[in-house]
């Protein structure tokens, strides 16, 4: 059975009721009530402000996050590489692009086009950080949480390199809402690294399962999980928010799981 | 990297199905450009579409996947006897320990602008025959391809615009390196739609008549079509002379602008240098350059600027841009299988519809083919959002593991 392992050295998270990973905690433990409430997305500070004007909804979603995720790991964005991993692009932005390629003017804008890109967060982020490092923008469908773990791992345990990934998906509106109902913007950054460091929260060990994928006991957490690809992965913040080594297992594709072993630092 | 073997390869663009037309094709100096005539469209530009896609047919059990992307996705996994080498690789490794990475900019895009034709005038819904997941989703194109072998192992889209299907080797030669899975289906597939022909001309890069890379009076990209697909497997101690060695991936972000290239080329440098280093290789001992060569302004000066850093001025490259067309996310994957044909074939192919070569780039871009041994060659991929992948292939005795070998 083949193994890839890292540290977790900070966690991003913003959604629906979960505004970031420090408070969120005592939610995913179940200390607290999980309370949902429309995802507040922050305008991107660190954009210049050409930038900020023209982002949507995945660069501020994505920003935030990673940013997160890099600051409680007391890291440089600039130096490390990335792995973006996204179920679909900007869907606000997919949608009017769509509308008026049906409509009588054709004649979408410049910074429409640009932004319909898959890699609009991962083309911002570099932007916004400095980063010239490598960056893989992923789709997996549902898949699209395991798909990033899987690839951030990779980085870390073949290119022994220290890497951060930003797990991200945004609604879209109606009518495209209907045929892929994602309800509200969520996110998960991790930024992973290959030795033990002082900031690292848990060594992750992770390998594919056919076993299913574990369900969060709080019904309305569990519809987020099932209802927002990038949620898949809330079942591995929840064990670590739990502060206790455990097993869990997260959902990947219909053929095969992740398994995930959580080791606390 | 240990070097990676391209055991089969196949692709299929606006100048051939399949290796032998392509090559042919080169051979030729036939372009697949022609006016755009592509559904509604109605911008005078030259496009790259490829004949005979429409007729394709899924087979009936996947008839949910039935889009443009994934019937020309199908049509170039029957070339050549692609998809009989993924079966027996399958038959040899189980379909677990076989990854999937193909590079997409737009999937089945195409199918969700023709449903917003047809939404319901009352509510607005779109049409019920409609299905995101198999069509319009990124994932889809993998997604088809998982279905169609049965594979289940990982399996992933990369979407990073134009350096999508070169960024698949990356991904692949990680996983492979990590012990996940023993042989990777890489490849790229990117279908004409009206996002990009539309979007494209919005920002004033799409050339009113067949691209011209390099030329004096480039003026944009003409978008086409494709679908390129390799087999990667560990190299084994014994291969033929002509065996096609990934020997290097280099891959870089400009952080500088969304779309327009880093005005040095300085992430293209990165990937190039990263690309040789990972290589073993010092720039004298690349033959040719596969460029991006897209025919605008800004790209083909930055990447020139790029390559003259790196290689000097005397290194022979060209962008088959001119024969293919652009052809976006599938671009990275054409470009390595038209250099794997130039090893094999001992040949440099000339770029098409240059007339006058821009003496400001200083590059030796050929204008003709040239038949030569060719054992060592650089493609490079660049895309929106300033993602640059840079990819080294080998001969399999040009190698320095061959050489230790033989010695």
């Amino acid at each position: 059975m083949h193994t890839l392992s890292a540290y977790i050295e900070g966690v991003g998270l913003l959604g629906p009721g979960l505004t970031d990973w420090p408070t969120s905690q005592a939610i995913l433990s179940g200390q607290r009530p999980y309370q949902p409430h429309k995802t507040v997305l922050p305008s991107p500070a660190l954009l210049p402000a050409a930038e900020r004007r023209r982002s949507c909804a995945i660069v501020k979603l994505t920003l935030a996050t990673g940013l997160e995720a890099i600051a409680a790991a007391g890291l440089d964005a600039a130096s490390l590489p990335s792995v973006f991993s996204a179920s679909g692009g900007d869907g606000e932005n997919c949608h009017i692009i769509c509308e008026m390629l049906a409509s009588d003017d054709r004649q979408i804008s410049p910074t429409r086009f640009h932004n319909s890109v898959h890699n609009v967060a991962a083309g911002y982020w570099s932007i916004a950080t400095g980063a010239m490092t490598t960056s893989s923008v992923l789709s997996a469908f549902d898949a699209s949480f395991g798909a990033g773990l899987l690839e951030a791992l990779t980085q870390v345990v073949v290119d022994d390199t220290r890497t951060v990934l930003l797990a991200c998906d945004t609604p879209y509106p109606e009518p495209l809402y209907g045929a892929r109902p994602i309800p509200d913007a969520f996110g998960i950054a991790l930024a992973l690294a290959p030795q033990r460091g002082a900031q690292a929260l848990a060594h992750i060990t992770v390998s594919l399962t056919d076993a299913s994928a574990d369900r969060l006991d709080d019904t309305a957490l569990e519809d987020l999980r099932i209802a927002i690809p990038a949620a898949r992965g809330l079942p591995l913040l929840r064990g670590i928010a739990l502060r206790q080594d455990r097993h869990v297992v997260l959902d990947y594709l219909d053929s095969t799981r992740l398994a995930v072993a959580i080791a606390l630092c | 990297m240990d070097p990676l073997w391209l055991s089969h390869f196949t692709a299929t663009s606006s100048i051939g199905r399949g290796l032998d037309q392509t090559l042919a094709a080169l051979r030729q100096r036939r372009a697949g450009l022609a006016p755009c005539a592509f559904d509604t469209v109605d911008l005078a530009t030259f496009i790259g579409e490829v004949a005979g896609v429409d007729a394709v047919q899924l087979p009936a059990h996947l008839g949910d996947f039935d889009c443009r992307s994934n019937r020309l996705a199908l049509l170039g996994l029957t070339q050549d006897g692609f998809a009989e080498a993924v079966r027996a690789a399958i038959a040899r490794y189980g379909a677990q320990r076989i990854g999937l990475f193909l590079g997409t900019s737009t999937s089945g895009i195409l199918q969700t602008e023709l449903a917003y034709r047809r939404r319901d005038p009352v509510t607005g819904a779109l049409p019920a025959d409609f299905i995101y997941r198999t069509t319009h989703n990124t994932f889809s194109v993998a997604d088809f391809a998982r279905h169609y072998f049965g594979l289940t192992g990982p399996a992933v889209v990369v979407s990073s615009a134009c350096s999508s299907s070169a960024k698949v080797f990356g991904s692949a030669r990680r996983m492979m390196a990590a012990g996940l899975i023993d042989a990777a289906v890489v490849g790229g597939v990117d279908s004409l739609c009206l996002t990009t022909l539309y979007g494209f001309n919005s920002l004033g890069l799409v050339s009113e008549q067949a691209c011209r890379p390099f030329d004096a009076q480039r003026n944009g990209i003409s978008i086409g079509e494709a679908a390129a697909f390799a087999l990667l497997e560990r190299t084994p101690k014994h291969l033929d002379a002509d065996a096609v060695l990934l020997l290097g991936i280099g891959e870089s972000s400009d952080a500088y602008h969304m779309s327009s290239p880093h005005p040095d080329g300085l992430g293209a440098r990165m990937a190039m240098q990263d690309a040789l280093k990972m290589a073993g290789l010092n720039s004298s001992e690349i033959d040719y350059i596969h460029l991006h060569g897209t025919a605008t302004q800004s790209n083909d000066l930055a990447e020139s600027k790029a390559i003259q850093y790196v290689f000097g001025s005397d290194a022979p490259c060209s962008s088959t841009k001119g024969a293919t067309g652009h052809t976006l996310g599938a671009a990275g994957g054409v470009g390595a299988v038209i250099c794997a044909l130039g090893l094999q074939h001992g040949l440099l192919p000339a770029g098409l519809n240059t007339r006058q070569l821009d003496p400001t780039l200083g590059l030796d871009y050929l204008l003709d083919n040239r038949e030569q041994p060719v054992a060592r060659v650089l493609s490079n991929s660049f895309g929106f959002g300033g993602t640059n992948c840079s990819l080294v292939f080998a001969r399999a005795d040009q190698t320095h593991a061959h050489a230790q070998r033989i010695h």
